[in-house]
């Protein structure tokens, strides 16, 4: 049925959207869908491109990676403090984090993040857009599936749903969140609105009376979103604990899900994604700790750390997780660079994440224990990642749906 | 003053609500097959026709195609060399010199800073134009006083500031260039001598400039945008160009197949060398070969610089070559393999990811590439093919031996395998029918598209008359069943009003705010050309803030006239095509 994506809501919302809508009448709005406080929150980042596990989280137990990779490998951590910011940063004596993700470890310390190696998608796809197709759809292999995971597990709610429940950052509604359940899309909180009032209603009446189912529906939840947001957009957003995001997009995008989910509008899941990972040529500087990927890991852990200050006590209602759609070839190609491989890491941050420690099974670097004779192999799906945090972080049991045809096996994360 | 939903926009707009409802269903049920099978009254065929093979239907274009005939219509736009361009547009694109301009002279007349400094030390040729050389010069000196005061941009126009200011004539006209109203400024500043006015524009306030600029004739615009970074006029020529052309050209559905092809074959514009190698790409590989053979399309593609570049076959390296014992990589290494452009050649241009290769076969096809490279990418850059970084051995590709010692012909010989290969004529009519029928095209009609590719040898014209002469095509299943993409929205809103378009990279960046910016997809695949990538909240509001905006005159370079003007431009009948 054609309007499958976006459901018609008959609420006090698309009323309240016509007017000024004071605040209290918003809170209590969201207050039908449950107490803002304590309802658990999801946010997925997606690294687009493929990014470099084993430069991210480097084996440096591993002798066979310092033989794969003769000018990109990430040294052996270091105390001489010459050489650290060029060296690995030991996690547990055999892993390491890129130095560029140095303020990733204090979170790692206090177990408030955990990682899982050797992670990924079974299928042996190398095409990045096959690849992210997959990921999104939480279906390897299968490209009939026309939604996403994360849409498929959002819970059923009980009572009206917020417009924001389902909030992708961008220009773009991710693929992971596209299905029945409303989602919306945003580049920016401020930028959700129509600049000018009068015109706001005729667009909403435009929409609300097309024939067209798609755009009708796309037009209504649109201004049901556009009601709420109202009030957030008129308050300046000051990060708490001095939390500096990066510049550039997705630092951006960080700070505008944390901005929902401390204004309570009652969001559950959140997608953004960082591109720029597929690195073929050069993927080092002159020094491991600089260069193409040293840059953007810079940026990404930035982002994630500002993201864990700003959001203080709250963190005890969040989870994030990383994904990216497949690793890079264990031995370095001919450009100092790496070509498309196969598993690949995922991080796990919260308030109740079981961190400090690096979960799955290492399967080795050696020339027969690589997939494919190339690439790291994969002992951990990575629906069993997801699937734990959908059932017991969200507390949405039933995951047959949204991982159909799999049972995921969960880590112990949560 | 908003009460003013005309629905006078023209006949051409045609506001009517027909029910596209089963278009967009994405089911594979039966009811939107039968769709396809059900005809258009002979006012939607021209609808259809001008929707699809247009950057949308201006005022009156209803009335020609009728005139002329539908179908004539259609072969005329088929046979763009027969159509005379609008005069209105060669001259607007005059002014945007780079768009003519080969690679290495783009290099030496829009130069990066990096590259100014090599030319003043002697390392690269300034330009000839002995303007340009001595604008180029106070740049550098410009920039390297900038660098010297510890990259403060700030503090630097203060100082040029007091020192260009002072060359001006009197107190009176520094008062205007300050504070006059824009038209004042503008006279002021044309009254000063030509060698002052480009000091003065370097000494201005980032503010001032772009007073300045909104006013100013063409001419003085370049050498604002000069002096705003030569390297950046390259890019902004490229994306108004595109506008221009898809807002004013006569040759409407060559514009379309253009902007088709080149993102079939995406390269990114940002990427290094790139910046100055997508200007010829785009017009010496893509635009003269959308309505010839497939197989030169992809030829020219995989020997263009811009390619080689983006996709980094350039350095791909065979093993045991000489290459690769003799000299050492960038920082160390041994230069080798490079699998990229392999992979996306079978994967995105020809065969489609489900076109039955391996593996395997995408290293085989990276093998016979290695040699392909550029001489010289940052200097403009050329094809070559360097045999000492050619991998010489056999490769079997597609269960094809290539022997030994093939040299150049071994990637011929895998372009040529491809080009002619079964999946790839149904990869590329799939394509082709996504964008200018339904996003979900009937299998009967890209079977029938197919047929005609491999039975012409890839003659994209036959392919595309065939999709254009289908009944598919005339069909409620198609007939306003795709979601406009920003780059549509844009120039079919200036269209729709006949727009008046002065400069035009506003505009771009209104395509870019919707979420496209042009020349700038990252990513090999290109934009989607699919119609629900482009439905979504965030992106229905900002097409409706970029109506208003069009609609009340306040997006510079672009002038609307106000009594047509409508927010219909921002209503849901007008984002579907």
């Amino acid at each position: 049925m054609p309007t499958r994506r976006f459901f018609l809501r008959n609420s006090a919302l698309a009323m309240a959207g016509a007017g000024a809508s004071p605040l209290w009448l918003e809170r209590a709005l969201c207050a039908t869908d449950g107490a803002a406080a304590g309802k658990k929150i999801l946010v997925a980042i997606f690294q687009r491109g493929a990014a470099d596990g084993l430069n991210v989280v480097v084996p440096h137990g591993e002798k066979a990676y310092y033989d794969l990779r003769p000018t990109i490998a990430i040294p052996r951590p270091t105390s001489d403090p010459g050489r650290k910011d060029d060296a690995a940063i030991d996690l547990d004596g055999f892993f390491g984090l890129h130095p560029a993700l140095a303020p990733l470890k204090p979170l790692f310390d206090q177990r408030h993040l955990a990682i899982v190696d050797a992670v990924g998608s079974p299928d042996p796809t190398r095409s990045h857009f096959d690849a992210q197709d997959y990921m999104e759809s939480g279906t390897p292999g299968r490209k009939a599936t026309g939604d996403g995971w994360m849409n498929r597990a959002l819970p059923r709610a009980a009572g009206k749903p917020s417009p924001l429940r389902a909030v992708s950052l961008g220009p773009v509604l991710a693929r992971s969140l596209r299905g029945n359940a409303p989602a919306v899309a945003m580049q920016t909180i401020e930028d959700f609105q129509v600049r000018d009032r009068a015109a706001a209603k005729q667009f909403e009446r435009m929409y609300t009376a097309s024939t067209d189912p798609l755009l009708q529906a796309a037009g209504r939840e649109t201004f049901e979103a556009v009601a709420m947001l109202q009030a957030i957009q008129r308050r300046p957003y000051t990060p708490a604990a001095g939390a500096g995001y990066p510049r550039g997009r997705f630092g951006q995008s960080l700070q505008q899900i944390a901005q929902l989910i401390k204004s309570d509008v009652g969001m559950e899941m959140a997608f953004a994604d960082i591109g720029g990972w597929d690195h073929h040529v050069n993927e080092l500087g002159a020094r491991p700790g600089e260069g193409l990927l040293a840059n953007l890991l810079r940026e990404y852990g930035q982002a994630l750390s500002a993201f864990w200050k700003d959001m203080g006590d709250r963190m005890n209602d969040v989870v994030v997780v990383t994904m990216s759609e497949f690793g890079r070839t264990a031995r370095e190609n001919g450009n100092r660079g790496t070509d498309h491989g196969h598993a690949n890491n995922m991080f796990v941050m919260g308030g109740a994440v079981q961190g400090g420690k690096v979960y799955g099974k290492w399967p080795g670097l050696e020339k027969e224990q690589l997939w494919e004779g190339r690439d790291l192999a994969l002992t951990t799906d990575f629906r069993d990642v997801l699937g734990e945090l959908v059932s017991r972080h969200l507390g949405n049991a039933p995951l047959g749906t949204v991982f159909p045809g799999y049972d995921p096996k969960p880590l112990g994360l949560v | 003053m908003r009460n003013r939903i005309v629905l006078a926009l023209g006949a051409g707009l045609c506001l009517a609500a027909v029910p596209g409802i089963f278009a967009y269903a994405r089911q594979k049920n039966a009811a939107p097959s039968r769709q396809f099978q059900k005809s258009l009254s002979a006012d939607q065929r021209v609808l259809q026709a001008l929707n699809r093979l247009t950057f949308g239907p201006r005022p009156g274009d209803v009335q020609e195609v009728k005139s002329i005939g539908l179908k004539k219509w259609i072969d005329r736009q088929l046979h763009p060399d027969d159509i005379p361009e609008n005069p209105t547009l060669a001259r607007k694109l005059t002014t945007l010199d780079t768009l003519t301009m080969s690679g290495a002279e783009l290099v030496r007349n829009y130069p990066t800073p990096r590259m100014v400094r090599q030319m003043v030390d002697g390392q690269l040729p300034f330009p000839t134009d002995p303007d340009r050389k001595l604008m180029l010069t106070k740049l550098m000196e410009r920039f390297e006083q900038r660098q010297a005061k510890g990259g403060d941009a700030a503090a630097a126009p203060a100082v040029a500031n007091a020192k260009a200011m002072s060359g001006l004539p009197g107190p009176g006209q520094l008062r205007s260039l300050r504070q006059g109203t824009a038209q004042q400024r503008l006279a002021a500043f044309l009254s000063l001598p030509r060698e002052k006015q480009d000091d003065a524009i370097a000494a201005m306030p980032q503010g001032l400039r772009q007073g300045l600029f909104v006013l100013a004739p063409p001419e003085l615009r370049r050498r604002i945008e000069l002096a705003n970074g030569p390297q950046q006029v390259v890019a902004r020529d490229l994306t108004e160009g595109k506008l221009l052309r898809a807002v004013y050209s006569n040759r409407q559905l060559d514009e379309v197949l253009t902007d088709f092809w080149f993102n079939h074959f995406n390269v990114y514009l940002d990427k290094g060398a790139d910046r100055y190698l997508v200007t010829a790409y785009e017009r010496d590989v893509i635009r003269p070969h959308v309505l010839g053979k497939f197989k030169d399309l992809l030829e020219a593609t995989a020997k263009s610089p811009a390619m080689l570049f983006y996709l980094d076959n350039w350095q791909s390296v065979g093993p045991d070559t000489p290459r690769a014992r003799g000299r050492k990589g960038g920082l160390g290494g041994h230069p080798g393999l490079n699998e990229n452009y392999g992979r996306e050649l079978l994967e995105l241009h020809t065969l489609g990811v489900d076109g039955g290769y391996t593996q395997a076969d995408v290293t085989a096809a990276a093998r016979c590439f290695t040699g392909w490279t550029i001489l010289q990418p940052e200097r403009g850059g050329e094809f070559a093919f360097n045999q000492r970084m050619h991998d010489s051995g056999e490769k079997i590709f597609l269960g094809v031996k290539i022997p030994q010692d093939g040299g150049i012909a071994d990637g011929e010989k895998v372009l040529d395998m491809v080009a002619r290969h079964p999946a790839t004529a149904h990869f590329i009519s799939l394509k082709l029918a996504m964008r200018f029928v339904a996003d979900d095209p009937p299998a009967s009609l890209v079977d029938r598209m197919a047929e005609t590719f491999r039975k012409t040898d890839g003659d994209l014209r036959a392919v595309t008359k065939t999709m254009l002469e289908s009944r598919e095509f005339f069909s409620q299943g198609a007939y306003r069943a795709k979601l406009k993409s920003p780059l549509e929205v844009v120039a079919s809103a200036v269209r729709a009003v006949n727009g008046e378009v002065d400069y035009a990279f506003p505009l771009a960046n209104q395509v870019a705010r919707l979420g496209q910016p042009l020349y700038r997809k990252q990513e090999p695949t290109g934009y989607s050309n699919s119609s629900r990538e482009w439905l979504n909240s965030g992106g229905l509001l900002a097409r409706m803030n970029f109506a208003l905006q069009l609609a009340d005159n306040k997006i510079p370079g672009v002038k609307v006239d106000s009594s047509v003007a409508t927010i219909a431009l921002g209503s849901p009948e007008f984002q579907k095509r």
